[in-house]
C-alpha cells in the first residue's frame, strides 16, 4: 500500500527450545515497522535476519509453499492454531489482522503426539504412520480400468473432494482437548469410503487407521468439535460419523 | 566423456514406445528382491516412481528434505493435468496433445519423448481415478474437463483448485502402501549432500540428516533424482522456499550433463510483489485466463490514476480498455502460452501503462464471466482461488479485478537424460521438473503434472529396468567399510566445515536476495548480451563475497536451518552462473527464453539454422568454464513452423 503508512511495532513472545529433550521457555523480541501487507512467517523471517545480524540463532518453524497447501506450517499464534484468522495456514495470515503495540505469542503444537523438535518445531510423523497402516486403496500401478467406467454422482465426488482437501499439518490434533487425531483420520476414511473405487476396503481400512491412531497415543473424540473450527481447509467433523460407521461395520464383521 | 546419444528406439513415431517395452530386458522377480533403488524426492515423478518400483519389488529407499513426503511441492499446482482422453469430443487424439507439447515448447523438445509422454497421459488419468482421486465430475458421474494455454480442446482434469495436491496425496498414497509393506524405506527431513560413485557408477548417496545433522552414506544399485526444479535460483519464485538445485548440482559436478538450463518459465498470472520482505511469488492457475478477461487501460492518465489510487478499475468503461491478448492474438485470445501472455503483459507496463502502485500489474477482470455464467458458477470453477486472493491482497475478485504480474515459475531445463530417462552417468536418472527432456524452451500448462507422474509411473518402471538388467549379481555394499562411501562422507563433512568456518557477517538470506535481483533484472523476461554478461560478473564477484562473508549460527550438529539454506544458496551461485552462459551462448528468441537482439515487430525470433538443438553443458571444475555439449533435434515427424497463435490456420 502506500508508503506514509507506517508499519506495525510488535512484542513477540516465542517459544524456544533447544531440541526434544531440553526444557523449553518464551523469548521476547521486540520487531518494528513491519508492513501490514507482510505475512505473518515474513515477519518471522525479519526476526530472524535481526537475530542472525546480532549472531544469534534464529527461530526455527516448518513452512515451505507459503501458499496454504503443503501443511508445513503450525504454530499456535494468541492460542489459536494458525493464528486469528478463520479457514487459513499461518503462512496465509496477513499482518493486517494485528495492530500495532501488540504482543503475539507463538508456540508450537502442543500435542503428545507431536514432540517438539527445536523451537516451533514439531514432528508430525505420526501422521504419515497412520496414513502407511491404511490410507490408500491397494492398487497397483497399470491394470486399472478406465477412468470412465465407473460413474461416480457428482454429489459424491465433491464430498470426497471436501475430505480430501486435508493438508495433514495436525491443527485438529494439536487443537483437540483429548489430542485426538479423528479428524484427519476421517477425512481419508471418508473420501475414500466415499467413492467406489476405494468401498471395497473401505472397513479394513477404517479399522487399520484406527488401530495405529490409538497406538501412537492419540485421544478419542468427543465431538466438542473444535477440531472443525481449527482446521484450515474446513474438514467438516461429519467426516467423523462417517469414520464411526465405517469403524462399527469393520468391528461386527470381526 | 559420454557423448550425447538420446538412444531414440526405431521405428514410426506411433511405435517407439512399444517397441521399445517390447525389447527392452526385464529383471526376474526373484531378482528384484535383490537390487536397492534410491529415489531422491517424493513430489509426483519421485513418490510415483518409489511407489512403482516398490510395487515391482525393488527395495526402494526414498528421501525428502520435508518432513513428510506429502508437502513436496508438487502439492501447490493448482490447474489441473493434460491427457488426451478426448471425453469432450472436441477432436483430441495422442497426436494432437503432441503437436501442442512440441510446438507450446517453441520446437525445441525430442519428439520421441514428447510423443511417448502424449501416449501415456491417458493410462495416467485411470491409474488416478483408480486411487481414488477425486476430480471434477459432470451430473452424469463422468469426468469433467477445461481448456488451458496453448490448446484448442479441453483436455484438462481437475480436482478444484487443488490438482497438484490430488495427484500427489495420490502417489503418496500408494508410496505409504509400500512403506508399511516395507518395501520402502522412507528417509524424510534427509538432504542429499552428494552422490557416491563405485567404478564410473554411481552407487548410492551422502545424504544429511537434518535434525541430527549426521552425515551418513546410502548404497543402491543405482539412483533417481527427482528433486524438482530451480527456479529459487531468482529468490523470488512461485516455488516452495525450500526447493532448491542442488541435488542437480552436486550431480552435474560428478559429470551429469546440465540442458537448456536457460529455458525459464515465467508464469503470467502471479499475485504482483509488494515489498522488499516479500518471502515468495504467489501463483494465480492458469486456469482463470479460461473465463478471465487480462487488459490494461487504452490511457495512459487512467493508467496513472489507478497508480496514485485516485481510480478504481470498475471507474473504466469498456470501451477504455485495452483487452490486449484478444486484441493481439485472435485465434488463442487469453488462453495463449505462457510467454507469450507473460512478455505482453511485461510490455505493456513498459509502455506505462500497469495498474498498481509499482506498475508493474495488470487486470485479470471476472465481471465478463460472472455477467455470463453468474456468480455461483465462478465460484464453484475458482472459488478457492478467489478465496487465496483475497486473503492475500485484501481485495474481493468477485467486485474488483484481480492484480497479476508474471513471476519465475518452472524451470524447463534440468539435467540432461536420454530416451530411458539416463542422465550421461551411468546408474544415475532424473525425473520430472529435475530433467530436461520434454517441454522444450516453455512448458504448456497442466503439463508438469502430466509429465512427472508420466515418469514415475510410467516410463521409470520400464527403461530402469534396462539398466539393472545385469546388475542383480552386484551384491550390496556396506557404505560403512567400501572407501568410496567412507570418502564421500569425509568430502561432504569437509564441505559442510567450510561452510560453517567462513564465519563472515552476511545472512544467506541476503545474498540470495541480492543473486535474486542480479537474475531477475538480467536473466529475466528480456536478456540482451550487455545483461548476460553484466549478471556473469556480477554473480562470479557475489559468489566469492559468500565464500568469503556469509554468516551461519550454530553449529553442525542437530538442526541448523541456516546451513541447509547456506548449502542450497551456494549452488544457486554457481547454477545462476550457468543460466546465464547459456543464455548468452543460445542467441535466438525461443519459448521462455527471449533475446532482445532476436525479434521481429516484438514478436520472438527463433534461428532454427543455428539452434535447433539442445545445449549441455558438462562440468570442468571450480572456476573453469563448462563445456558445450549439443544434441541435435531432427524432426522427422512434424513439420517445424513458426508458432502462430494469432489465427485459426
Amino acid at each position: 500500500m502506500s508508503e506514509d503508512i507506517k508499519g506495525l511495532n510488535l512484542t513477540l513472545k516465542v517459544w524456544r527450545q533447544k531440541d526434544r529433550h531440553t526444557q523449553g521457555h518464551f523469548e521476547t523480541y521486540q520487531v518494528s515497522n513491519v508492513s501490514t501487507e507482510a505475512s505473518f512467517l515474513e515477519m518471522m523471517d525479519i526476526l530472524n535476519e535481526q537475530l542472525i545480524n546480532n549472531g544469534q540463532e534464529p527461530v526455527a518453524f516448518d513452512h515451505d509453499c507459503r501458499e496454504g497447501i503443503c501443511g508445513a506450517c503450525s504454530l499456535f499464534i494468541n492460542g489459536r492454531a494458525h493464528g486469528p484468522d478463520d479457514d487459513i495456514t499461518t503462512c496465509q495470515l496477513h499482518m493486517r489482522k494485528f495492530h500495532d503495540g501488540q504482543t503475539i505469542t507463538v508456540e508450537p503444537w502442543r500435542s503428545g503426539g507431536f514432540p517438539i523438535i527445536k523451537d516451533l518445531m514439531v514432528d508430525r510423523s505420526a501422521y504419515d504412520k497412520i496414513m502407511q497402516a491404511g490410507g490408500f486403496v491397494s492398487v497397483s500401478t497399470g491394470g486399472v480400468p478406465d477412468a470412465n467406467a465407473i460413474p461416480i454422482p457428482k454429489p459424491d465426488a465433491d464430498e470426497a473432494m471436501d475430505a480430501a482437501a486435508c493438508i495433514g499439518c495436525g491443527a485438529c490434533a494439536a487443537t483437540c482437548k483429548n489430542g485426538s487425531a479423528m479428524l484427519f483420520v476421517s477425512a481419508k476414511v471418508s473420501q475414500l469410503a466415499l467413492l467406489p473405487q476405494g468401498k471395497v476396503e473401505a472397513a479394513r481400512r477404517a479399522k487399520a487407521m484406527v488401530a495405529k491412531m490409538d497406538e501412537l497415543g492419540f485421544g478419542n473424540c468427543t465431538n466438542t468439535g473444535a477440531c472443525e473450527l481449527e482446521c484450515p481447509k474446513s474438514v467438516s467433523i461429519s467426516h467423523i460419523a462417517r469414520l464411526n460407521r465405517e469403524f462399527l461395520k469393520a468391528n461386527l464383521k470381526d | 566423456m559420454a557423448n550425447l546419444d538420446s538412444k531414440i528406439p526405431e521405428g514410426d513415431l506411433k511405435d517407439k514406445w512399444s517397441n521399445y517395452k517390447e525389447h527392452q530386458h526385464l529383471v526376474n522377480p526373484a531378482n528384484k528382491r535383490k537390487i536397492d533403488i534410491i529415489v531422491v524426492g517424493t513430489g509426483l515423478a519421485g513418490g510415483a516412481a518409489a511407489a512403482s518400483l516398490a510395487e515391482m519389488g525393488f527395495k526402494v529407499k526414498a528421501f525428502c528434505y520435508q518432513d513428510s513426503p506429502r508437502r513436496a511441492h508438487s502439492i501447490a499446482a493448482q490447474g489441473g493435468i493434460n491427457a488426451a482422453k478426448n471425453y469432450p469430443n472436441d477432436g483430441d487424439s495422442v497426436y494432437r496433445l503432441f503437436y501442442d507439447t512440441i510446438k507450446g515448447g517453441d520446437y525445441r523438445a525430442r519428439e520421441a519423448n514428447v510423443y511417448r509422454l502424449a501416449e501415456v497421459s491417458n493410462n495416467i488419468i485411470d491409474q488416478c481415478v483408480a486411487q481414488g482421486v477425486p476430480f471434477a465430475r459432470e451430473y452424469g458421474g463422468l469426468l469433467a474437463n477445461r481448456s488451458f494455454g496453448g490448446a484448442l480442446v479441453s483436455r484438462t482434469f481437475y480436482a478444484r483448485g487443488q490438482t497438484g495436491q490430488q495427484l500427489l496425496l495420490g502417489a503418496y498414497s500408494a508410496l505409504s502402501r509400500q512403506v508399511g509393506l516395507k518395501n520402502v524405506e522412507l528417509y524424510p527431513r534427509t538432504e542429499m549432500m552428494d552422490l557416491v560413485m563405485v567404478d564410473g557408477r554411481c552407487r548410492g548417496i551422502v545424504a544429511r540428516n537434518l535434525i541430527t545433522g549426521e552425515v551418513k552414506a546410502y548404497f543402491a544399485h543405482c539412483v533417481v533424482l527427482a528433486t524438482g526444479g530451480y527456479g529459487n535460483v531468482y529468490f523470488l519464485s512461485t516455488n516452495a522456499m525450500g526447493s532448491n538445485g542442488s541435488a542437480a548440482m552436486k550431480a552435474y559436478r560428478k559429470g551429469a550433463y546440465f540442458a537448456n538450463p536457460c529455458m525459464v518459465q515465467i508464469h503470467p498470472t502471479c499475485i504482483p510483489q509488494h515489498g522488499d520482505f516479500q518471502s515468495k511469488l504467489t501463483l494465480m492457475s492458469e486456469s482463470l485466463r479460461n473465463d478471465g478477461r487480462i487488459w490494461v487501460p487504452k490511457k495512459k492518465e487512467d493508467a496513472e490514476k489507478l497508480r496514485k489510487g485516485q481510480m478504481k478499475a470498475s471507474d473504466i468503461p469498456d470501451e477504455d480498455r485495452y483487452f490486449y491478448l484478444e486484441e493481439r492474438y485472435p485465434a488463442f485470445g487469453n488462453l495463449v502460452p505462457r510467454d507469450v501472455a507473460s512478455r505482453n503483459a511485461k510490455e505493456r507496463c513498459d509502455a506505462g501503462y500497469g495498474v498498481n502502485s509499482t506498475g508493474k500489474a495488470v487486470f485479470l477482470d471476472f465481471k465478463y464471466a460472472i455477467q455470463r455464467l453468474g456468480k455461483d458458477v465462478v465460484e464453484q470453477r475458482y472459488g478457492n482461488l478467489f478465496q487465496m486472493y483475497q486473503k492475500i491482497t485484501d481485495t474481493d475478485p468477485y467486485k474488483e479485478p484481480m492484480m497479476i504480474y508474471p513471476a519465475i515459475h518452472y524451470t524447463m531445463g534440468g539435467l540432461w537424460v536420454d530416451y530411458e530417462l539416463s542422465t550421461t552417468v551411468p546408474g544415475l536418472f532424473a525425473a520430472g521438473e529435475a530433467n530436461f527432456s520434454d517441454h522444450g524452451a516453455n512448458r504448456l500448462g497442466a503439463s508438469a503434472l502430466m509429465q512427472g507422474l508420466a515418469d514415475g509411473y510410467f516410463v521409470l518402471p520400464y527403461t530402469i529396468q534396462e539398466y539393472l538388467a545385469d546388475q542383480f549379481n552386484v551384491p550390496r555394499m556396506d557404505p560403512e567399510k567400501q572407501p568410496e562411501f567412507k570418502k564421500a562422507v569425509e568430502d561432504v563433512k569437509a564441505y559442510i566445515n567450510k561452510l560453517m568456518n567462513v564465519k563472515g557477517k552476511e545472512s544467506v538470506d541476503s545474498i540470495h536476495k541480492r543473486l535474486g535481483h542480479i537474475m531477475w533484472e538480467n536473466v529475466g523476461m528480456a536478456r540482451t548480451k550487455e545483461s548476460l554478461e553484466r549478471a556473469i560478473t556480477e554473480i562470479q564477484a557475489l559468489r566469492k563475497e559468500f565464500w568469503s562473508n556469509v554468516f551461519i549460527p550454530g553449529d553442525v550438529n542437530g538442526l541448523n536451518v541456516e546451513l541447509e539454506k547456506a548449502n542450497r544458496v551456494a549452488d544457486f551461485l554457481e547454477l545462476g552462473e550457468l543460466i546465464a552462459r547459456d543464455a548468452l551462448h543460445r542467441n535466438e528468441s525461443c519459448g521462455g527464453h527471449f533475446r532482445e537482439e532476436s525479434q521481429d515487430n516484438g514478436e520472438a525470433k527463433r534461428d532454427d539454422e543455428h539452434f535447433m538443438y539442445v545445449g549441455a553443458w558438462e562440468y570442468k571444475g571450480e572456476d573453469k568454464e563448462p563445456e558445450l555439449h549439443k544434441e541435435d533435434l531432427n524432426y522427422q515427424f512434424i513439420k517445424v513452423q513458426t508458432r502462430n497463435y494469432k489465427t485459426g490456420k
